[in-house]
């Protein structure tokens, strides 16, 4: 395989890094957010989950489901800059 | 047919598969041995890996702390998958990329010192060994309920097992019986669920029925609501609200979080698939598997929770159910009749202070045992279910010892003591590594420290916590980072981390000494902080690491090169 030009690489890892972010701050979110920080407001202002308070049925529910699609996005997303990333090489 | 008679059914039934994948599925080389050649397909590493991650104390005690703790229990829940979620984004890839099987063999190349692997392997060995020894007395346990034998003779045949097909086998062998033990085990934790929820709820699904309706008994009312109910009525916190402080609640999760993503077993697990590509679909899979579980247990303790009061809730002893009389001969549960008149009465703290006296005591663990019992599901349910605890604790304590053995006989003889090993010899030693582990689990299996297992395998999330999570990270995502700063950060973390578990838990600190309120199973989050803020500012008035290391760094974070990690050693 060709060596990649740094400029390449540089911004691959910025993407990826973006890609990390921006998952990581949705599991934060659902997780403590949701499940933790926020429960007692959320219990009392959003809408229940069939009989369950919403702040508590993140805890227990949610937020386990919620995880399972980002690590759907996260292999869709980290393919596609892959495949960006070898495509690259041949316009540098 | 009688209950036994199915118990030796399905267990031996099972049991005849491990063993005929384990002798097909023969390692022949270090790196079948190591990892399973690295062409698992990302579906069944992913199923393997789930297998492998839930261990006896997941599979039998989850849902029993659920039970007594309601909304609390949200703290494991949460924790595991969260942190499962980490390892994937923050972890794996990288270190799967980087190319080498163990990670010892990282934080070693990484930070180019044999004293930072050392310590390293001395912590892999530690962390693997006492979750071993919990899931040794797990097999113990239910053998020698099952077959009326003492639990030591229980733990020897277990570990005789295990040593069988993990020794033997290698990671081609296990992978492919943890295949088979994931779904013995999803079909025994699921099956028993679905059961009680039409009966409770009249749902099929325990997810939905769990967010139902309660329809027993005539009455009808959201469950949940009955939950509540029962609890208030009897003394406890509402199963809803929980009684944990926010703050050391958030502690928690993120200790265990953070654990998870430094469990040497799992992350081995990946070096099992063909390439990175296949590692994030391997990680879809996984993690889908797990919330299968994980998604039940909330539902199993909930249903437990109402079915254990309404079945024994001021009922007279002699008219109580047949099981109850079962598990109060193994010591499970215990009735004293405080009140003189016969009936059996559970009362939490709040009615104790009105001078109620609770009179029913019984060990959380045994709830989803006594699951099957208290809804009266046939007997082939039951049997199920005893073939999917063994299941649990077997292969993941068969997943420890591979690591334990790699640590030993790759780590410590190959990569310090006797480099010039050849790979057969690697391998005998792998062996001989994997017999003596297996003889010192089998040893504290038989002798339990007392409660001290139950509580080192839970700081053992928080050790992990404070020292391999930052180095590892901090490995990965800075490439400033060098020996120096790495290693007095682990010691930071761990021995604040340590300090504060050995101060509260053996020298008597009491609950109001607790820094801002957060309890010692909390602390390995604080400690992993330290462990960052120690590194980066030891880091800052040291040298920057060597070129070499830099470039390591640097082409970790890029696609490409080779395409098969885990080159023959």
């Amino acid at each position: 395989m060709k060596e990649k030009s740094k400029a390449a690489k540089g911004r691959y890892w910025k993407a990826q890094l973006r890609c990390v972010g921006v998952l990581l701050s949705v599991w934060f979110l659902v997780s403590f957010g949701c499940g933790i920080l926020l429960r007692d407001w959320l219990d009392a202002n959003f809408p229940s989950v069939g009989s369950a308070p919403f702040g508590f049925w993140m805890a227990q529910q949610g937020a386990i489901i919620v995880f399972v699609f980002l690590l759907i996005a996260y292999a869709i997303w980290m393919g596609r800059l892959e495949d960006k990333f070898e495509g690259e090489e041949d316009a540098v | 047919m009688s209950q036994d008679a199915f118990n030796f059914l399905f267990i031996g039934l099972s049991f005849a598969i491990y063993i005929g994948i384990a002798i097909r599925q023969r390692a022949g080389s270090t790196k079948e041995y190591y990892t399973a050649g690295g062409g698992v397909s990302p579906f069944a590493n992913g199923m393997a890996t789930a297998a492998d991650w839930m261990s006896a104390a997941t599979f039998i005690s989850m849902a029993g702390l659920l039970a007594t703790s309601g909304y609390d229990g949200s703290r494991l829940l949460m924790g595991w998958t969260g942190g499962f979620v980490l390892l994937t984004v923050l972890m794996v890839p990288f270190l799967r990329k980087f190319g080498k099987a163990t990670v010892p063999d990282f934080i070693g190349d990484r930070y180019y010192s044999k004293a930072a692997r050392l310590v390293a392997v001395v912590c892999a060995i530690f962390i693997c060994l006492t979750y071993i020894m919990g899931q040794m007395r797990g097999v113990g346990v239910v053998f020698s309920a099952l077959f009326d034998i003492s639990i030591s003779t229980g733990v020897w045949v277990g570990g005789g097992i295990v040593f069988f097909y993990a020794g033997l086998g290698g990671m081609k062998g296990i992978t492919y019986t943890q295949v088979a033990q994931y779904c013995v085990m999803a079909f025994a934790y699921t099956i028993p669920a679905v059961f009680i929820a039409i009966a409770l709820t009249g749902n099929v699904i325990p997810q939905l029925g769990f967010i139902g309706d309660y329809i027993a008994n005539g009455e009808s009312l959201p469950f949940l609501e009955k939950l509540d109910q029962i609890n208030t009525e009897l003394g406890f916190a509402n199963y809803t609200s929980g009684s944990l402080e926010t703050i050391d609640m958030f502690c928690i999760t993120a200790a265990l979080m953070c654990g998870t993503a430094g469990l040497p077993h799992v992350i081995v697990r990946f070096f099992t698939v063909k390439n990175v590509k296949a590692v994030r679909v391997s990680a879809c899979w996984t993690l889908a598997f797990i919330a299968v579980i994980y998604l039940t247990a909330p539902t199993i303790g909930a249903f437990a929770r109402v079915n254990f009061i309404e079945k024994l809730q001021d009922s007279p002893r002699e008219e109580a159910p047949a099981w109850f009389g079962d598990f109060e001969k193994a010591g499970y549960m215990s009735w004293t009749d405080q009140n003189g008149d016969g009936k059996i009465q559970h009362f939490g703290p709040e009615r104790e202070k009105r001078g109620d006296k609770n009179e029913l005591t019984f060990k959380p663990d045994i709830m989803v045992m006594a699951n099957p019992h208290m809804g009266a599901l046939p007997k082939w349910v039951i049997a199920l279910l005893m073939a999917g605890c063994i299941a649990a604790a077997l292969s993941t304590a068969a997943g420890l010892l591979l690591v334990l053995s790699t640590a030993i006989s790759h780590d410590l003889m190959k990569k310090i003591v006797k480099p010039d090993l050849s790979d057969q010899e690697e391998i005998k030693y792998a062996r001989l590594a994997s017999l003596g582990a297996l003889l010192v689990a089998i040893y504290f299996g038989i002798n339990p420290p007392a409660t001290f297992i139950a509580k080192t395998v839970a700081f053992a999330f928080g050790l992990a916590a404070s020292s391999f999570f930052p180095t590892l990270l901090m490995g990965i995502f800075s490439r400033r980072m060098n020996k120096e700063g790495a290693i007095a950060g682990m010691v930071a973390g761990i021995g604040f981390t340590l300090s504060y578990i050995i101060y509260f838990q053996f020298m008597g600190g009491t609950k109001d000494q607790y820094f801002l309120g957060i309890s010692p199973e909390g602390i390995g989050f604080l400690g992993m902080l330290l462990n960052f803020l120690v590194s980066a500012i030891v880091a800052a008035f040291t040298p920057a690491p060597p070129p070499e290391v830099t470039e390591l760094v640097d082409n970790v974070r890029y696609p490409g090169g080779p395409e098969t990690a885990a080159q023959d050693h």
